[in-house]
């Protein structure tokens, strides 16, 4: 059996797994609450880990297209990165999954370089989330300009400083 | 193929990078400041301009706040003053159970995940002092009691998570007992505003507000001015020239709104919407430049500084010889007016009971209080067909509507902007119904948290609105969130923008300038943002 | 730790009559002097509360609305959520304080990816609130048996829907299970829901065991132990009747539930259980929304400072006038000077 065939097979061991080892990033006394409320709207972090997580490795179990993986990352990320981790915390989840895969699957039955290429995959993966969360982190900062620049947008346009004002941030 | 080198196993891995918060109780656990979750320090100047105690540079980050000497004795009898004043605060200290029905309601605790942001744990803070100084039981058992010593750690602690609420009441909505969080954080910064912890982003606001009328400081001739830059850019849309007037006496209505819609994005075009319908309905009304601020940054504060600050409205009201006042759209300025401006101030006699000159209705609700709600105004002239509209130019929107939390479960408006919206655009999707109107998200930035230094924090708090967008957004296409207030119009673009990038923000009031067929109008080719309608996009080159 | 603690209390609670009444035979004290003690600190001590928070002034009226405001005359107006009258803020507060209506919005359906319905824990928040709640009622009722000669027919009447089951002999009361049964669910809740198991003082178990222990109690000395029923009302008529006497041969299983039910009544003043009296002056649930349409006093609303407009138009003179803006006062007119006069105004 090949390793996409076990990660179908375990795909619900795996899952659970790994989000539990992500929600043990936040606070005990919130993992209960995470974990446990269903309500998408009512629990959005929870959900939302849920969802990408899901969705990240039915990707991998098919055709791994790092495109159609992006946007759950994407997701997860987008929380993480506004959250009280340090940008090694945020990521880290992307890493986890190949020690879980690695206990979950049985190693015997898969030959390396059929290991070695999920490992790349996930090596991409993780490559891909560093992208990410800077493109969050920079997002903020641009949106704490911008919102100023919104903010006093008549003022600027009256003093005919919104031009420079847009140049001054460009150059930043 | 089994000897290859293993990687650490996940839970090695979490471990090394100490992710958990240490399982102590709360009490035991001190606060850790945490970069974007706080704003500045407020400069001395500001405390200064309004005479509030112990102006100093200081900053959150440092050891030493430079507290006064006897800041203890301050808080304590501040603490003391004000359990004697208000009920809702002697009796939410008392009567909690603890049953944890408000614990995940708020939209800082599901959107951060910090127990300390549970409302039942945010009132904690300040319960465990009140046993301590206050009940019997505290000074007797201590700790066992739930009661704790009164430290500058356990100031900091207030500070930290007193700014870290929104005073947004829909944990209120949950509580058996209706215990008010609000209420609890307003206590929480009016004893800390005693020893000087103001935040900058309020400071600020409320010295401007306090002096020059406004929350920016906009002098008179800025205001009129800014007006009439609105005025160029509606006369391009429209080809009609509105000449608003300024602190005009014998007008029949004053004007008052936020003064966010006067300068800043994407408020300004609402604040057209409501210039192109007072002109097109002729009304008799004026603005004024120094009852030129709805909002209120003084609520943050203090309940004092507030009433300081709402002075101007009947004041100016009185001046200029009105009979009634007209609000335009904003959240906690209507909370204010509707729940406070009255006791404060009023009643204002001198004003007549509020009728509309256009439809004659009376605005019953209003008779003591003498102040519209601009979407009451509005809701009445569309109901009686007094303006004509064309709905078709919002077709390029799809609209969902955020009920904003002051104007939600401190006012009950819930109706009057939908009934607008629905008559002036033809694509409206409601949220689901666990996150709109009494159930309403806050936009995490409200009660002056929508400073730039807190952007963590804001994103945060805003992601359970912004969720519930993102799924009408991918739903239902939605692209516009409207609403009815000036903070939500100046901070939930920022929101979007990190959650959301495709949905843009709006007041009613800008849908309706939209919609609005003007007598004498030219042809339409451009919205109020002065973007080509649907279906115009070529006709605009031919000007 | 606090739930051990409070442990540890109710087990001393427990000792102190089994000891007192049991081994010392003090049977005056704990049939007659502690429970009239403790009536007497529930009486003063409730009535204290209710009186100083009753003093305390409400200086502004801030309802939380939970439904669209008495406005324009053809818009629905919620009655209930957003109440504009006193009728309406009766029912209000009706339905809060019988059906703990707020605590009942917790209650919702989730909808799970898949449609697939799935129900909060908070419902069950609300049953039990309700069931306890509603349980002690009775079981409260039903004791006054005790304390009227002959019982009243109404009582009777509530002991027959309450053994409605018709199980053993005497009839096995579901009420008191059903107390025994909400108050261990709100016990289990507060240490396996970590939220909750976070926030909990051992003020908050210390009145679950005690009550715990009080149907404990209950229900053995009725199913198991066989309390002389005559001699018991005998003590508590004597006790309502302000003749109280004790009689020999009650036994101390007895005095032990009185001894909980005493301690009950002389801490319920001084703890949170206090909110059976708190929730009806909440200025959040208990006050109309019609702030706009009646004025309301604060009694201690003083003067404050405020920026005049004549002090506003004193600085902004110049620059109003220059703008067109009209003004109270012209100004005088200034001699030489001129030129060198400000270098910002109008562009």
């Amino acid at each position: 059996m090949g390793i996409r065939e076990q990660l179908k097979e375990n795909r619900e061991k795996i899952l659970s797994r790994w989000f539990e080892s992500i929600l043990k990033t936040y606070p005990a006394e919130t993992v209960r609450f995470l974990k446990k409320t269903k309500d998408q709207f009512h629990n959005p972090v929870g959900q939302t880990i849920k969802e990408g997580i899901e969705g990240i490795l039915f990707e991998l179990t098919g055709e791994g297209e790092i495109e159609k993986i992006t946007p759950f990352l994407d997701r997860i990320i987008r929380i993480r990165a506004i959250q009280d981790f340090t940008p090694s915390e945020a990521v880290a989840f992307i890493f986890q999954l190949k020690g879980i895969i690695r206990e979950e699957i049985d190693l015997d039955r898969i030959g390396s370089e059929e290991l070695l290429g999920l490992d790349k995959k996930i090596d991409e993966l993780a490559l891909k989330t560093f992208d990410i969360y800077m493109g969050c982190r920079e997002k903020l900062y641009e949106l704490k300009a911008t919102e100023l620049r919104n903010w006093t947008y008549k003022l600027l346009e009256r003093a005919n400083l919104l031009k420079e004002f847009e140049e001054n941030f460009k150059s930043k | 193929m089994s000897k290859q080198p293993k990687p650490p196993k996940p839970d090695e891995l979490a471990k090394s990078i100490e992710y958990k918060t240490p399982e102590t109780q709360w009490m035991e656990t001190p606060v850790k400041f945490k970069p974007g979750m706080w704003c500045y320090g407020s400069r001395p100047k500001y405390l200064e301009e309004v005479g509030m105690p112990n102006p100093r540079e200081w900053s959150p980050a440092d050891d030493d706040w430079k507290l006064p000497e006897n800041w203890k004795e301050i808080v304590l009898d501040g603490m003391k003053d004000r359990l004697g004043k208000y009920r809702t605060f002697k009796l939410f200290m008392d009567i909690c159970v603890r049953c944890g029905a408000c614990a995940d309601k708020c939209h800082f605790y599901i959107g951060s995940g910090d127990p300390k942001n549970m409302p039942v744990l945010r009132a904690e803070l300040m319960r465990s002092v009140y046993r301590k100084y206050f009940t019997t039981g505290g000074k007797l058992f201590g700790k066992t009691a739930g009661a704790r010593e009164l430290t500058e750690d356990v100031i900091k602690e207030w500070w930290y998570y007193y700014y870290q609420c929104t005073e947004c009441r829909r944990c209120s909505v949950f509580c058996p007992y209706g215990i008010d969080t609000a209420e609890i954080t307003i206590m929480g910064r009016e004893l800390t505003n005693l020893l000087g912890l103001q935040t900058d982003w309020i400071g600020g606001p409320v010295a401007n507000c306090y002096h020059k009328g406004n929350h920016l400081g906009l002098e008179p001739h800025t205001i009129q001015s800014n007006i009439e830059m609105m005025c160029d850019d509606i006369e391009e849309i429209t080809g009609i020239r509105i000449e608003p007037t300024f602190n005009r006496k014998g007008a029949e209505i004053l004007f008052v709104t936020p003064s966010g819609d006067l300068f800043g994005l994407p408020g300004i075009y609402t604040c057209m919407g409501y210039l192109m319908l007072f002109h097109e309905l002729g009304l008799d009304y004026t603005w004024s430049t120094y009852a030129s601020e709805g909002g209120n940054f003084g609520f943050f504060t203090s309940n004092e500084m507030a009433k300081r600050l709402h002075y101007k409205i009947y004041a100016e009201a009185k001046r200029l010889g009105v009979k009634w006042i007209l609000g335009g759209e904003c959240g906690h300025m209507w909370r204010l007016v509707h729940q406070y401006l009255n006791t404060w101030w009023g009643p204002p006699d001198f004003l007549e009971v509020p009728k509309s000159p256009i439809t004659g209705t009376v605005f019953e609700n209003a008779k003591s209080t003498k102040m519209v709600h601009v979407t009451e105004f509005t809701a009445d002239l569309i109901k009686h067909g007094k303006i004509k509209l064309d709905p078709s130019r919002n077709d390029h929107l799809k609209i969902t509507f955020h009920d904003s939390c002051n104007t939600s479960r401190g006012m009950g408006i819930f109706e009057e902007p939908r009934y607008i919206i629905k008559h002036v655009a033809r694509h409206f999707y409601e949220m689901p119904e666990n996150t709109i109107r009494e159930k309403t998200f806050c936009c995490g930035s409200g009660s002056g948290l929508n400073a730039g230094e807190n952007m963590e924090l804001r994103m945060r708090g805003g992601f359970p609105r912004a969720n519930a967008v993102r799924y009408v957004h991918e739903k239902y296409g939605v692209n516009m969130l409207a609403n009815i207030c000036a903070i939500d119009r100046a901070a939930l673009p920022t929101l979007m923008q990190y959650w959301v990038p495709e949905v843009d923000v709006c007041g009613v009031h800008e849908l309706v300038g939209n919609a609005l067929v003007m007598t004498g109008e030219k042809k339409r080719t451009m919205d109020l943002r002065l973007e080509p309608l649907p279906g115009m996009e070529d006709e605009e080159e031919e000007e | 730790m606090g739930a051990l603690l409070s442990f540890g209390a109710v087990v001393v609670l427990l000792l102190i009559p089994a000891i007192g009444a049991g081994a010392l035979k003090l049977h005056s004290l704990f049939g007659v002097v502690i429970p009239y003690l403790a009536v007497i600190v529930f009486l003063v001590g409730l009535i204290n509360r209710v009186i100083g928070w009753g003093k305390v002034p409400v200086p502004f009226k801030i309802p939380t609305t939970c439904g669209q405001q008495k406005s324009l005359p053809w818009i629905k107006h919620s009655r209930l959520e957003s109440p504009a009258t006193g009728g309406e803020v009766f029912l209000r507060m009706v339905l809060e304080v019988l059906f703990f209506r707020s605590l009942f919005r917790n209650l919702r359906t989730e909808k799970a990816p898949g449609d697939r319905v799935v129900y909060g824990s908070s419902k069950w928040l609300w049953v039990a609130g309700l069931a306890f709640h509603y349980s002690f009622l009775i079981v409260f009722l039903r004791h006054l048996r005790f304390f009227k000669q002959p019982t009243p027919k109404i009582i009777g009447i509530i002991e027959s829907f309450d053994g409605f089951l018709q199980i053993g002999s005497p009839h096995l009361l579901v009420t008191g299970l059903v107390l025994f049964g909400a108050v261990f669910y709100l016990f289990l809740r507060r240490i396996f829901v970590p939220q909750v198991r976070y926030i909990s003082l051992p003020a908050d178990y210390f009145p679950l065991f005690l009550i715990m222990a009080i149907a404990g109690t209950g229900m053995l000395m009725r199913y198991f132990l066989r309390v002389d029923i005559i001699k018991v009302k005998e003590l508590t008529m004597g006790l309502a009747t302000f003749h109280p006497k004790v009689p020999e041969g009650i036994s101390v299983i007895f005095y032990i539930h009185l001894f909980l039910v005493s301690t009950l009544f002389a801490y319920f003043p001084f703890s949170k259980m206090v909110h059976l009296g708190g929730v009806f002056l909440s200025p959040t649930r208990n006050l109309a929304n019609n702030t706009r349409m009646v004025h309301h006093p604060n009694p201690w609303n003083y003067p404050v400072k405020v920026h005049t407009y004549e002090e506003y138009e004193e600085e902004f003179r110049d620059k109003m006038i220059a703008a067109g803006i009209p003004v109270e006062k012209q100004p005088e007119p200034r001699e030489e000077e001129q030129p060198t006069e400000e270098s910002e105004g109008k562009e």
